[in-house]
Formats: C-alpha cells, structure tokens, sequence
C-alpha cells in the first residue's frame, strides 16, 4: 500500500525543509539530556521565565493606557486601576510580578551557592545571570520611577545621585541621565523608554546567551557531579533524562504551585503590607518634601543597608556598587574542590548560612528607619556580607572534603521518609492504657520529655556531623 | 599552489582600513546620541530666579519656595538659634565651610547676608533628599544632643541651624545656599547674585 503523506504534514514538511525547527527543538528539549536528580531548587530557572513571560505581557497592555508624562502619569495608573476593563488585574500582575521575580531569582542565585553551580565549567553562565540580575536591578528601579508617586520621585532621587558621587566626572554623569537639573519630566520620558524597550531587549539577549551556555555545558545537579563522564551505548548519559517530557511535566507542577502563591497575593494583599507597593506611593510625586520614612522597595533594602552603613558618600556608593561586583567574583573566589553542599566542609556550610541571616538581615534593617542600633547591626552584617566573598579563597582552603560518589545519589522520597517520622512521633508522644474511675480503660497519648530529650539530642548530633 | 602567490598584506591593510574608518564613524555617530540625553535647551532655560517676600516669617519660622524645580528654604532664626550656632563647631565636619558651595556673600559662620535669614536649597548633600525641620532642642528621637537643625530621614545627616554638616554622618558638605540679593529689607531674589558694589 502506498502511504500518502496528508496535507498537513506535507505543510510541515516544506517549514522544516527551510527552518531547522526540529533541529532546535531536539538540542535544547527532546535530546537535551538533564541529571535525574533535580529536587526543588531546581525549579526557579523555569519559573523565572514564566515571571517574564508575564512580564512582557503586562507591561505591553500597561503601556496601551499608561502616560509617560510627568504631568499625566499618577493620573493614568490611577485611570488604569478604576476605568479601565480588568486594569486593576494587569496592574497588580505587573507590579506582583516585579516582586516575584526577584524572589524567584535569588532562590535560584542561593541553588547556584548551595550547589556550586557557578563553578567551573558554568563560569559564563554565572557571568550571564550575574548581567541578568543587574539588568533586571535597573529594569524594576526604572519601572518603579513611572508611576510618578512619591517614591518613585525620592527613590529615582537617591539613586541617581548615587551617580553624583563619583569623583570627576559625577554631577555631568548625574545630569546627563537625569536629562534636567532635577527629576523631572524629562527624566521619566527617558525611563518610560528604557523600561519599555532598550532594557527588556537586553533581557531577552541576556537569557538567550545564559540558556546557550548552560546547554553547551550542561546542567549541574545537586550531587555536583559531571553526568557526562558516564554514557550508555548510544551516548546518552547514564543519568541523564532527557529534558522534555521528564523536566517539563516537572516545571508544570512547580508552576501550578508558583501560580497559587501568585494569585493569591494578586487577588487578596497587592500592596503585602506596603512591601511591594509602598504606601507614600499613593501620593504624587511632590518635589518639595521627602516623605517622613524612605525606603526601596525590598527587593533592594540589603544594597541599600550596606549604602548607609558606611557613613561617608562615595565609600557608601562604593560599598553598595562592591556588594554587587563581589558576586561576579565569585567562580573565581570559591577554591573549594567540590561543587555540591552536600560533600563541602562544614566550614562552607557555616559561613553561606551566616550569610544567609545576614542577608535576610541587611533586607530588614534597609526597610526600618535609622537609628544609632540599627547603624551597628548594618555595619556588622555589612562586614560579614564581605567577609563571607572575600574571605572565602582562604577558608574554603580548609574545608574537609567528605567523599564524592561517582554516580547520582537517590534521597529518600517523601514515602519512604514516613515511617521515621512515624517513629520519631511514637517516641515523643507515648500512648498507654489507662483504668479511668468508671472501670473502662482508654488509650491515653502522653509527652514524653525522656523521648522528646533523646530524639533532640539526636537531631544536635546529626546537625553537627553534618556541620563539621 | 595558488595560496601561495595571495598577498595577504594588501587584505590586512583594506581590512584594518576599513575598522579604522568604521570605529571613527561610530565614534561620532555617538556624540549627537548620547548628547541629545543632556538637558534640553528649554530645561536649560527654565532656571528663572524667583522672588520671595520675607516680612510675613515669623521668628523661628521656615517657608519653602521653588527654585529651578529644587525645594529652597528661608528660615527667620531667632538671636538664642544663632547663639547656639557658634558653640557648635567642634561637632562639625566643616564649620568655616571651606568645602561647601555658596556664594561668597554668604561665606560666613552664620552663612547668610544677613544673620537673622538664612537661605539654603533643601536637598541633602548626601544622596538629595529634602532634610525635615527639627528646631526643638534635645526631641526624645534624635537625642539629647541635638540642637536644633535639619534632619535627613533617609540616610540619618544631622545639619544645624546654619546647614552645616555635623561629622560622622554620611552627608559630606554643607547645604548649599544658593545665589540671593535682597531687593528690599523684605524681598528677597533666589537665583541672582549680589552686584558687585
């Protein structure tokens, strides 16, 4: 019998005789070959993209309302929200969005610390995401300029006289991208026009050359292992799957939990209590009076922190420009041998924990008025935040390494882990029989300290094992 | 062979030509590109000077005023304020205001024409936020050292009475007074400097 090609596939088939579409579909998704092992920290590269995505389209329908004209701008969100059809609903994606893209990122810049992601051969790729992250900086600062309230004013104020402070060359510098002598309208046209079409460009430039590197090298996995190094007869990985459909059925289910979250803040708390939109916001922008208490949004409160805790202007600016360029140093700054957390040194695992707190710290304070206390603590955090980077070539030196498999490891599944905690339960809550007055006996559950005291004492030991 | 006989010398100098005459080209294709980003001849313009009336200030009052779209203030300080002014200048980083920027007229401990009116642009030298007024003496928030002066809420600079910079705090200069004659005893021009006599 002669198997007539139907019409539809002869269509395909004249598209690929002319554009290698399977080509590029089977290098970066059916033959893309991913360790198996991936766990939860894996999933935000995805959902980074999903932020953007949303991003773009947001921000394209904004704009169709929005006017970038200092006279009219406060006026147009404010249109936005109440005139016009679901205005308020792409708003509040847009402007959750920002937030949850900066979540989104640093959960994936800690799976890059945790797993030693940004180690050779994935310098280049943590070059990229470096650029992405500061592209990204400027993109959300730029964007949070346009509603014209007043801390989009004082907010573009400090920053851009941050510029000021280099020496030579800084008030020209100021001036030049201020476009006026002060923010003004000229200043948030330019804004509008970066935010809307030169930094997003550069976005999408950046993401394509983050994606082309990692997929040249391959992806690191939470084991730190090159899968590479194993390959069945066909050459495939012995543990690697390919990335479609096993990892893309994955990033759903990470998406259908990311969009809960997601929804849920658009729907039910928008502002989250003034962190990602700012009460003196609602105010337009007044060039006469700085509000009472400023602060960015908190997304950038540790750089900001690090900015006052150092109490001299250009030192400041070079303390919070440093806090960034720091992390660009990194590849070359962590000697450790070993990739994965999980057969790093305990020193290692010390020290990124410190710094997590003092991260999260300095993201606190920069959101809380200055008070001689708070200065302190500032520059304590400050000093471990640069301590933990540039300290980092002498004590990851001393790390003792625990053995690397030469395969993937399993960890246990979320089943096979509940008859432990089944025991752990038994051993902290005893059950006994007791004769009440009545005569009838009951099974009554008891606290046990003996129990809760071991099963403590056992949890410091694993702790400090696994810290040693 | 045929490569052999290639003069590649010739290829080498149109190439390098060629990138020497395209850099330059780019080179000043960027200069009306990045200059069309300065202020505009229209922002350029819109420094008018401004007139303030200053009989209606009461003692120890503060009026706000636009100038070149910047927040300019005139304080009316009362004869106790500026005797505290010259007690302070051991807690400032720069009392004789050798680093600051005012005119000349104004180079003075008390940094005014006239001591009793002090005009100053309200934007910190810091980073530019506009400082609160805080003339009380010893408020329970800023300590009992404090004054009276200006506070910056941003990045905690403490000024006195005068716009001077207390030290250790990030603000690195004084605040800036701007240019300012008097017409009459009571009016005041912002953006115009004394004529020479």
């Amino acid at each position: 019998m002669n198997l007539k090609p139907t019409r539809l596939r002869m269509c395909g088939n004249w598209v690929l005789d002319r554009f290698p579409l399977a080509q590029v579909w089977n290098e970066h998704m059916a033959h893309y070959y991913a360790p198996k092992n991936f766990n939860f920290w894996y999933f935000f590269g995805s959902l980074a993209l999903l932020v953007l995505v949303n991003q773009f389209v947001t921000g394209i329908l904004l704009t169709m309302n929005y006017k970038p004209d200092a006279k009219f701008a406060f006026d147009s969100v404010e249109y936005i929200m109440r005139d016009v059809n679901w205005g308020w609903l792409v708003r509040y994606m847009h402007s959750t969005g920002a937030s949850a893209f900066f979540i989104v990122v640093y959960l994936h810049m800690f799976r890059g610390l945790l797993y030693g992601s940004f180690k050779q051969p994935r310098e280049l790729i943590w070059i990229f995401g470096m650029l992405l992250f500061v592209a990204l900086m400027a993109e959300a600062f730029m964007g949070y300029l346009l509603p014209w309230g007043q801390m989009s004013y004082w907010g573009a104020q400090v920053i851009i006289s941050l510029f000021s402070a280099i020496p030579v060359i800084g008030d020209d510098l100021a001036l030049w991208i201020r476009g006026d002598y002060v923010i003004s309208d000229a200043t948030l046209n330019r804004f509008f026009a970066f935010h809307v079409i030169a930094v997003p460009l550069v976005l999408v430039l950046l993401v394509f050359m983050h994606i082309v590197a990692l997929h040249e090298v391959g992806s690191n996995n939470p084991d730190g292992i090159d899968i590479k190094k194993s390959k069945d007869p066909w050459g495939h990985p012995v543990d690697g799957i390919p990335f479609h459909p096993y990892y893309t059925v994955k990033d759903v289910v990470g998406v259908a939990v990311f969009l809960i979250f997601f929804a849920t803040i658009i729907f039910y708390m928008p502002e989250m209590g003034g962190y990602f939109l700012e009460h003196a916001n609602f105010i337009p922008a007044d060039p006469m009076k700085t509000p009472e208490h400023i602060a960015p949004v908190w997304y950038f409160t540790p750089f900001y922190s690090i900015l006052r805790a150092i109490p001299d202007k250009f030192a400041g600016v070079i303390g919070m420009g440093g806090s960034i360029v720091v992390l660009f140093l990194l590849p070359w700054l962590d000697r450790g041998k070993v990739k994965s957390i999980r057969y790093r040194g305990g020193i290692y695992k010390k020290a990124l924990m410190l710094f997590v707190v003092s991260f999260i710290a300095l993201g606190y304070l920069g959101t809380q008025p200055v008070t001689p206390l708070a200065t302190i603590m500032a520059r304590i955090f400050t000093a471990y935040y640069f301590g933990f980077f540039l300290l980092m070539p002498i004590y990851t030196r001393w790390e003792k390494l625990k053995p690397v498999p030469s395969h993937l490891t399993t960890q246990p599944t979320l089943e096979e882990r509940i008859p432990d905690m089944i025991a752990v339960f038994n051993e902290v809550i005893e059950t006994k029989s007791v004769t009440t007055e009545e005569g009838t006996t009951e099974l009554k559950k008891h606290f046990n300290p003996t129990g809760a005291k071991n099963v403590l004492i056992r949890t410091a030991k694993n702790l400090k094992e696994s810290l040693d | 062979m045929i490569n052999e006989s290639v003069d590649k010398s010739k290829r080498q100098f149109l190439t390098t030509a060629l990138t020497v005459v395209g850099a330059v080209g780019t080179g000043y294709l960027a200069v009306p590109f990045l200059s069309q980003m300065q202020p505009s001849v229209k922002a350029m313009a819109a420094g008018a000077p401004v007139e303030v009336d200053i009989s209606k200030i009461e003692a120890g009052q503060l009026i706000r005023v636009a100038w070149r779209g910047k927040p300019v203030w005139v304080l009316q300080r009362t004869p106790e304020v500026l005797a505290t002014l010259t007690t302070l200048d051991n807690q400032l980083s720069d009392p004789q205001s050798n680093q600051s920027s005012q005119p000349n007229s104004s180079k003075n401990p008390a940094r005014s024409m006239k001591p009793e009116i002090f005009v100053a642009v309200g934007l910190c030298t810091h980073l530019g936020c506009s400082p609160t007024f805080r003339p009380e003496v010893a408020p329970h928030d800023l300590g009992a050292d404090w004054k009276g002066g200006f506070f910056c809420p941003c990045h905690g600079s403490w000024f006195d009475l005068a716009g001077r910079v207390y030290k250790g705090v990030p603000a690195p200069t004084n605040l800036e007074v701007p240019p300012y004659r008097y017409i009459t005893d009571t009016q005041i021009i912002i953006g115009e400097e004394e004529k020479a006599a």
